[in-house]
């Protein structure tokens, strides 16, 4: 499974809000076949870019609170935070090379 | 160099892939990366596919297919395929990584892509309540209203499974009668939760963040109107993914991969083709691991009759010697 860490609707607003880091949010499911599908893509991407992105993981079932507050309706929903901020967001699981192409900007 | 690539990892290239692997092929299986095991990834309850009396997870009917192909050697790659070369002996398969994979044959078993409506806000709007995936994506709509497109079973079962989450789901059909079967047909008239629109085709999906409704056009009379709705899930058919072949493989007026009668094989000789991606019409788990099947059938025919040194070569190069036997 993933190694990403996984954050909450109480740990959300310290562990990725007011973070310094630029944060991608994974908003996945158990029962979601395509989030287990680019979850390995997700800790590929972190591990070969640690000092440019943080990646971590949502829970939606457990986490309905952010799952609405960020209006998910599809999942995997990846969303990148910078100072509070959502600067990007990409629906649905992608190869490797598209994932990297929609995440180039902070990835470089 | 392999004996057999098998592209695609649905019931048809993991049934390929079985039958392949009994065979001794060795075969590869370039699964993709993130949609391997194929559509009925996306399904929960299969309740038609024999041998399951008490019906089955999609995706660990799939899981079993995977495991049962690699007990019997097949080697499964979570990677896609950029590009082909498949004429002369030796095929070539480009995968994502960059690597070139080299075989003798090659079964082609992608299956198809779901249809989409071609109309404005589709695009824009998808991932926004605009779905193809009512397993993937039910969740999120609880308490809503909200629609399927389409007549046929997928369109049936997402509607009735939707109805676990949403308090009024709207089937849009633009004829007046439906294309599912009597089971699935059945089962939605009688839920309460399910209204039909009969007669009427989305012609556009509103809303500036989210889906807010959807402008239907009257298939009989042409009048318009406009639905309130939070969500929007598509369930008009599927075209077969063809894309990597263009050019190299002969196509159908239906748009699937050209096989020769009821076997597998395509205009070019070791190529062959099994599953939706030959099939527009019946599109059944069954039906594919039956089309698998066939493919890999006719590619090890294929191999028995070919020149013994290409052989050798798929074998790692390696003649087999001899045997003597001792008196």
């Amino acid at each position: 499974m993933s190694n990403a860490t996984a954050v909450t609707d109480a740990s959300f607003e310290a562990d990725v809000l007011n973070s310094d880091e630029t944060i991608l949010v994974d908003f996945w499911a158990e029962w979601c076949g395509p989030c287990r599908a680019v979850s390995p893509i997700l800790d590929q991407i972190a591990s070969e870019h640690s000092d440019k992105i943080k990646i971590v993981k949502l829970n939606v079932d457990d986490n309905p609170q952010t799952a609405m507050k960020y209006q998910i309706t599809s999942i995997p929903a990846m969303k990148v935070y910078r100072a509070g901020e959502v600067v990007k967001t990409v629906i649905g699981a992608k190869p490797k090379p598209a994932l990297e192409a929609d995440l180039a900007d902070f990835l470089a | 160099m392999r004996q057999v690539i098998i592209i695609g990892s649905g019931p048809a290239g993991y049934t390929a892939a079985i039958y392949a692997g009994r065979a001794g092929l060795a075969p590869l299986v370039v699964a993709s990366s993130v949609e391997a095991g194929g559509e009925l990834m996306k399904t929960t309850e299969i309740e038609n596919f024999p041998g399951f009396p008490d019906g089955l997870q999609g995706p660990d009917l799939m899981f079993k297919m995977q495991e049962q192909a690699e007990k019997f050697g097949a080697e499964v790659l979570l990677d896609d395929v950029v590009g082909l070369e498949l004429d002369g002996d030796v095929k070539k398969v480009t995968l994502g990584s960059g690597a070139v994979e080299e075989a003798l044959t090659v079964i082609f078993a992608t299956g198809s892509a779901y249809r989409k409506l071609g109309v404005e806000g589709e695009e824009r709007l998808s991932g926004r309540g605009v779905s193809w995936c009512a397993t993937c994506d039910g969740f999120f709509f609880k308490q809503k209203e909200i629609a399927v497109v389409g007549g046929g079973d997928s369109a049936m079962e997402e509607a009735t499974f939707l109805t676990r989450f949403a308090t009024k789901v709207y089937v849009i059909h633009r004829k007046d009668t439906l294309r599912a079967s009597k089971i699935m047909q059945d089962r939605a008239f009688d839920n309460e939760k399910i209204e039909f629109l009969w007669n009427k085709e989305v012609t556009e999906i509103t809303g500036d963040e989210k889906a807010a409704g959807v402008t239907l056009t009257d298939t009989v009379d042409g009048s318009t109107s406009h639905l309130d709705l939070e969500g929007l899930f598509i369930a008009i058919g599927n075209d077969p993914r063809v894309h990597l072949v263009h050019g190299q493989l002969n196509l159908t007026t239906d748009g699937t991969v050209a096989v020769e009668g009821r076997s597998s094989k395509t205009n070019l000789p070791g190529v062959f083709a099994a599953g939706d991606v030959i099939d527009i019409t019946y599109r059944q788990a069954i039906t594919a691991a039956g089309s698998g099947t066939v493919a890999a059938l006719d590619a090890e025919h294929y191999l028995a009759g070919l020149d013994k040194t290409l052989l050798d070569q798929a074998l790692g190069e390696q003649p087999v010697e001899p045997v003597t036997v001792s008196a």
